[in-house]
């Protein structure tokens, strides 16, 4: 355990000690912050639902350049053979890295929170709709960094890692949405993708389906992740 | 102690090891040669854990490494081949996440630490960020991570390279200090190096054991041929007179011009019949001719030689 928190603990200098978290702090800042902005005025609503039905896409692009380091610059520059060779589990080491850029996306997801306070003081908002399109994101974004990791476990390229794991994103993103498109399977379809869950979670409302969803995709990132860590080897 | 028996690995069709067998005993420092590709660097990663065998088994203090005991990794220090390192890190930090992640709690860390430091003479650098470091301080931030634990085991894949010769000579001793109860693996293309440091040799071509044994033993299991040669230097007659009179010496095989110094003055390479002692024989042949001898010199051959013999 205490090696899953040294190596979080590493992974969060790493970002902070390069100019990779102050750059995507701030324009992703920014960005959400023209999208919270843009048409509150113009619609006179104390809600935060346009905002946070926007945020995923910008998620999409956001999160993989988070994740896109975790492994594939390990590999890169030869410290990952130093790190799995030292008294650690290949479960750790990848449990370390994804809770250490979680925790640094928490955070910035978590900056934004500002905005629903400060709406709160212009009317009543509706706060239930609020914290769970928060756990939503929490939820996604634990899902696209799975994605980035395993992505950043295939390749030294960092490149690369980035848009194999936006790719992923925007395919489950995709699938969401096509689901008046392919009506036969529009149940399936639904359910593999983002988008329904996201929007059920944000309704305020926390389905254990939905809760399961997510779950068991970052477990099957982890897992694939491990995989593919572990067949490097042979 | 580390053990190899019949270890082989394949990456694809490549046979990059091909069942080599040696063993490290307690408190040695063995030093594997072989040329770039022979297949040094895959042993050690193997050793290290780092991958599996494809067959074969290696034991690292007791333990099978493919049983991937995160205990056995303890006792294993392992500098990697061109020593990676966090370069964001400061040396503290790094020594401090090494420490961390063999579970080290506070008082071991910092003793553990300070002991590393003081090995590696990283005192002036300490607090420096690793990326602003010259290549000797980084590879000494790469030995002091790898026996920041005090471990049984080293393995330490080309430790001097790129280093200046000072430093060169801080890390042959350090090693040695380090090897007096250790067990010590130690990757090199450095020959003076091993006759420094090295109780022991293995040389690797191929992904094959072509030679080992001491230092000493392995210039002597050398080809002898290369041993019984003598170099001598003479004012004499013609060429190719003198290197028939010494021909007739009993004992000599081969005659061969080397050089010549000046004109009338040339050097030969003798070379000699297994174990026989010609150098006797030599001189009463110069009397008898009246030659002048310059320079008579068995010739000792290196490691070097050995190495390039056995390579070939």
């Amino acid at each position: 355990m205490t090696s899953i928190w040294t190596i979080t603990k590493k992974e969060l200098r790493h970002y902070f000690n390069s100019p990779i978290a102050y750059v995507i702090l701030f324009i992703y800042l920014a960005i959400s912050g023209y999208f919270f902005a843009y048409n509150l005025f113009l619609n006179g609503v104390v809600s935060m639902r346009s905002y946070l039905q926007t945020i995923p896409l910008i998620l999409l692009f956001f999160v993989p350049a988070l994740s896109m380091r975790l492994l594939a610059e390990e590999r890169k520059t030869g410290t990952l053979e130093h790190l799995v060779t030292l008294p650690v589990s290949d479960i750790e080491i990848l449990l370390g890295k994804f809770l250490g850029a979680l925790s640094f996306y928490v955070v910035m997801v978590g900056i934004t929170f500002i905005y629903p306070v400060a709406l709160s003081t212009l009317g009543k908002l509706d706060w239930g709709p609020v914290i769970g399109g928060y756990i939503g994101l929490v939820f996604l974004g634990a899902c696209i960094i799975g994605i980035g990791l395993f992505a950043s476990s295939l390749t030294s390229n960092q490149i690369v890692a980035f848009i194999v794991a936006f790719a992923i994103g925007f395919v489950l993103y995709l699938v969401g949405q096509s689901t008046q498109y392919i009506p036969a399977v529009a149940g399936l379809v639904d359910f593999l993708g983002f988008t329904s869950h996201f929007n059920n979670i944000s309704t305020g409302i926390i389905d254990s389906r939905d809760v399961l969803y997510y779950l068991s995709l970052i477990t099957l990132m982890l897992f694939l992740t491990l995989q593919s860590l572990l067949n490097r080897k042979k | 102690m580390i053990k190899v028996q019949h270890l082989t690995k394949h990456f694809g069709d490549f046979k990059a090891l091909d069942s080599i067998t040696f063993e490290v005993k307690a408190g040695e420092i063995m030093g594997f040669l072989g040329p770039n590709g022979a297949g040094k660097t895959t042993t050690m990663k193997i050793l290290a854990g780092f991958m599996p065998p494809t067959s074969g088994k290696a034991i690292v203090n007791d333990h099978n490494v493919e049983e991937q005991n995160l205990e056995m990794r303890k006792q294993i220090g392992y500098l990697p081949e061109s020593n990676p390192l966090y370069l964001d890190f400061t040396v503290e930090e790094a020594l401090q996440y090494v420490a961390a992640m063999h579970g080290l709690n506070k008082f071991n860390t910092r003793e553990a630490i300070a002991r590393a430091v003081e090995q590696c003479s990283l005192e002036s650098v300490f607090y420096k960020q690793i990326e602003n470091l010259s290549k000797g301080f980084r590879q000494r931030v790469g030995l002091a991570q790898a026996l920041l634990c005090d471990p049984k085991t080293l393995i330490l894949d080309e430790p001097t390279v790129g280093l200046d010769p000072k430093q060169i000579i801080e890390i042959r001793e350090l090693i040695q200090k380090l090897g007096k109860n250790r067990t010590v693996l130690l990757s090199t293309h450095i020959m003076q190096e091993v006759q420094a440091i090295c109780d022991t040799v293995t040389i690797i071509h191929q992904g094959k054991v072509v030679a080992s044994g001491t230092p000493d033993e392995l210039k002597a299991k050398s080809e002898e041929s290369m041993l019984g040669n003598i170099y001598i230097k003479l004012a004499a007659g013609t060429i190719k007179d003198t290197e028939a009179k010494l021909r007739e010496i009993e004992g000599v095989k081969h005659v061969v011009k080397k050089d010549s110094e000046k004109k009338g003055v040339y050097g030969f390479t003798i070379d000699v019949e297994n174990g026989v002692d010609v150098r006797e024989a030599i001189f009463d042949a110069v009397v008898k001719n009246g030659w002048k001898l310059y320079e008579m010199t068995p010739q000792q051959i290196s490691l070097e030689e050995v190495f390039l013999d056995v390579t070939k």
